[in-house]
């Protein structure tokens, strides 16, 4: 066994280097296919990542959402009162409501305006982010904001300075300035920037119909869960729908996959990557069988003086995975360098994990690809391809 | 226990075809002695490679006994096989003699290396070897940077590296020029007398029968005729130039 790999190891690595221009070009090939697959995957984590940024990062385990909303956070109305009998139920730790709506942040110097995630939380309940500079909202009522870290990058705001809203109240535009009292990191809420603010103040500001300017009832969208045991999350949820009318449950992943447009974009993205690396795997299948077309008579002599078929595969399965690794580690290499030249606004995020299996599927497709080949190998009968047969 | 280095013995083999039966090779009984060089002539159709295949154990007779060294390849699997060829043969064919991406000397060494005898003396050897085939400057050489001549008579050191009992060369001056195909024939020749090879040579070329100590003729998968001694296979085929 030793032997028989040294042989084909030998073969192998003598065959890439005396014809290493050949072997390079398709390691390029493959450092393409590497590049675009990583992309992909970049693309998908940070898109998937955007989206579900605000609710994954949740102190919560479970989700309260009006009855027959599908769990779609937009569709879902509940009023005070919902609250109130949330909090009574046994199991339950704390509960804080979530408002959200849209706004326009008016950006100094006539810089273009930032459309933005505007989010009514309780201060020091659930839902409000924990920030990573400057301090937390101080009470329902007060002019204070948090911004996540990606509308501070954009807007140059820091903690201290006063933001600018403009939302539409009836047919009206209104202006609201608040305090920003911190920054959150990694807070968007479905790709938007966001800027998150105490729940009163946040039902008083946000964009209004006509009818509702004038409403002094505050309905958030949905009301966020901490459970006393999280563990217990089946339980207490079977408990809310029971105790509280006319409302529906979901867990944080439940949440995130009702997302408006979440699963389709993943699934899409997930299409994709799937599709390159079969094109991956046909490119890298093409290229080996073609080169084994042009060995049949050198593999026949090899054959002929006494090479076992074992040491012509294995030989095979080595230059497949010499010119794999290094078209992987190229591609590898330059996604790493063009990673390092996008802005933090645009959605791609090189996640350990996700660039992991990507990697690993990417390294797999040059075995699968040269399959063919090495079957075709390991069948080439010297007596053929010597020109010795009748 | 038989003298010989390779003895066949009432070997057929046939094929099956649209019109019949066909006989490649009819009841071929012949015995090669080690250090005997031995051509295998006959026209387009004879046999003779079909023969070659079968004494290189790359074709399994359909009946008779072929036995190298005592050994019947009749009977073997194709693993045996192949360590045979590996072991006990060595080869040279008459075109893609030698695999592309080595060098001269790393396509002798290769042989060394599939017997797992590839140690120092080893390498000392091949590179003797070629240079006594005049290709002590090209040991670095790749094929592609080779004529016709100089690859055969590297194919030929790759033959002969590993000891083998058996030598088998397929019209090894097919490509060749005359001038080329005289010195390689007759470097081939001086090394199986000199090492003690059993050698047997497919050739077209009656002219190179010089070299040989036996002639053997075939037609229609037949052994027809057995030309023995210098002055008869000169007399005979060299000069006669004719089958």
């Amino acid at each position: 066994m030793r032997q028989m790999l040294s042989i084909s190891s030998y073969l192998a690595v003598k065959e890439v280097w005396r014809n290493r221009g050949r072997f390079l070009l398709v390691s390029l090939v493959i450092a393409l296919i590497t590049l675009l697959v990583l992309f992909i995957a970049a693309l998908g984590e940070g898109l998937g990542n955007g989206n579900r940024e605000y609710i994954s990062k949740l102190d919560a385990e479970l989700i309260v959402y009006q009855a027959k909303s599908d769990t779609v956070i937009a569709a879902s109305r509940l009023g005070r009162n919902r609250l109130a009998a949330v909090r009574r139920v046994e199991g339950v730790a704390d509960a804080g409501m979530l408002g959200t709506s849209s706004a326009t942040l008016i950006l100094p110097d006539g810089a273009e305006p930032l459309k933005v995630a505007l989010l009514g939380v309780e201060p020091g309940r659930t839902g409000e982010p924990k920030v990573a500079q400057g301090a937390q909202l101080s009470t329902d009522l007060a002019q204070e904001a948090i911004i996540d870290a990606n509308t501070a990058y954009r807007s140059n705001l820091q903690v201290g300075d006063t933001l600018t809203l403009r939302v539409t109240q009836g047919t009206r535009d209104e202006f609201y300035d608040l305090r920003i009292t911190g920054i959150a990191d990694g807070q968007q809420f479905q790709l938007q920037p966001s800027i998150f603010v105490p729940f009163y103040t946040w039902d008083r500001i946000r964009p209004k119909s006509e009818a509702e300017v004038n409403s002094s009832n505050p309905i958030a969208n949905v009301i966020l869960v901490k459970l006393q045991d999280p563990t217990q999350a089946e339980a207490v949820s079977a408990r809310l729908t029971a105790q509280v009318d006319n409302v529906e449950t979901a867990t944080l992943t439940e949440a995130i996959q009702a997302l408006p447009g979440y699963s389709a974009q993943q699934s899409t993205l997930n299409t994709q990557g799937g599709f390159t690396l079969f094109i991956g795997i046909l490119v890298i299948g093409g290229f080996f069988q073609i080169q084994i077309l042009q060995k049949v008579a050198q593999i026949g002599v090899l054959k002929a003086i006494g090479t076992a078929n074992p040491v012509v595969a294995a030989a095979s399965v080595i230059q497949i995975v010499v010119v794999t690794v290094i078209g992987v580690a190229i591609g590898g290499l330059l996604s790493f360098l063009f990673s390092l030249t996008f802005p933090p606004t645009v959605p791609i995020v090189f996640n350990g994990t996700t660039s992991a299996l990507a990697i690993v599927a990417l390294l797999l497709i040059g075995p699968l690809g040269g399959l063919v080949s090495i079957r075709y190998a390991v069948r080439i009968e010297p007596l053929k391809a010597l020109g010795l047969s009748s | 226990m038989t003298a010989y280095a390779l003895e066949t013995k009432s070997v057929i083999k046939t094929y099956n075809s649209d019109s019949g039966v066909i006989h490649a090779v009819d009841d071929v009984s012949l015995q090669v002695a080690a250090g005997e060089f031995v051509a295998l002539v006959g026209p387009s159709g004879s046999g003779k490679t079909t023969m070659l295949s079968m004494l290189a154990a790359l074709l399994q007779p359909t009946s008779g006994q072929i036995l190298l060294d005592g050994q019947d390849l009749s009977g073997m699997g194709d693993r045996e096989r192949v360590s045979l060829r590996r072991e006990k043969i060595g080869f040279t064919f008459q075109a893609n003699n030698l695999v592309p991406y080595l060098s001269a000397v790393e396509n002798v060494e290769l042989m060394l290396r599939l017997n797992g005898k590839l140690d120092k003396a080893g390498k000392l050897r091949a590179r003797e070897l070629l240079a006594r085939l005049g290709l002590g400057e090209r040991l670095n050489n790749l094929p592609g940077q080779m004529s016709g001549g100089q690859q055969q008579r590297v194919a030929i050191a790759r033959a002969l590296i590993h000891n083998p009992s058996l030598v088998l060369a397929d019209e090894p001056t097919a490509s060749l020029d005359t001038e080329r195909a005289y010195q390689v024939v007759e470097t081939f020749a001086g090394l199986i007398h000199e090492q003690g090879r059993a050698g047997i040579m497919v050739t077209h070329d009656l002219r190179m029968c010089e070299f040989v100590d036996r002639v053997l003729m075939m037609r229609d998968g037949k052994l027809v005729r057995i030309y023995t001694g210098h002055d008869e296979i000169m007399k005979e085929l060299v000069q006669g130039g004719r089958h």
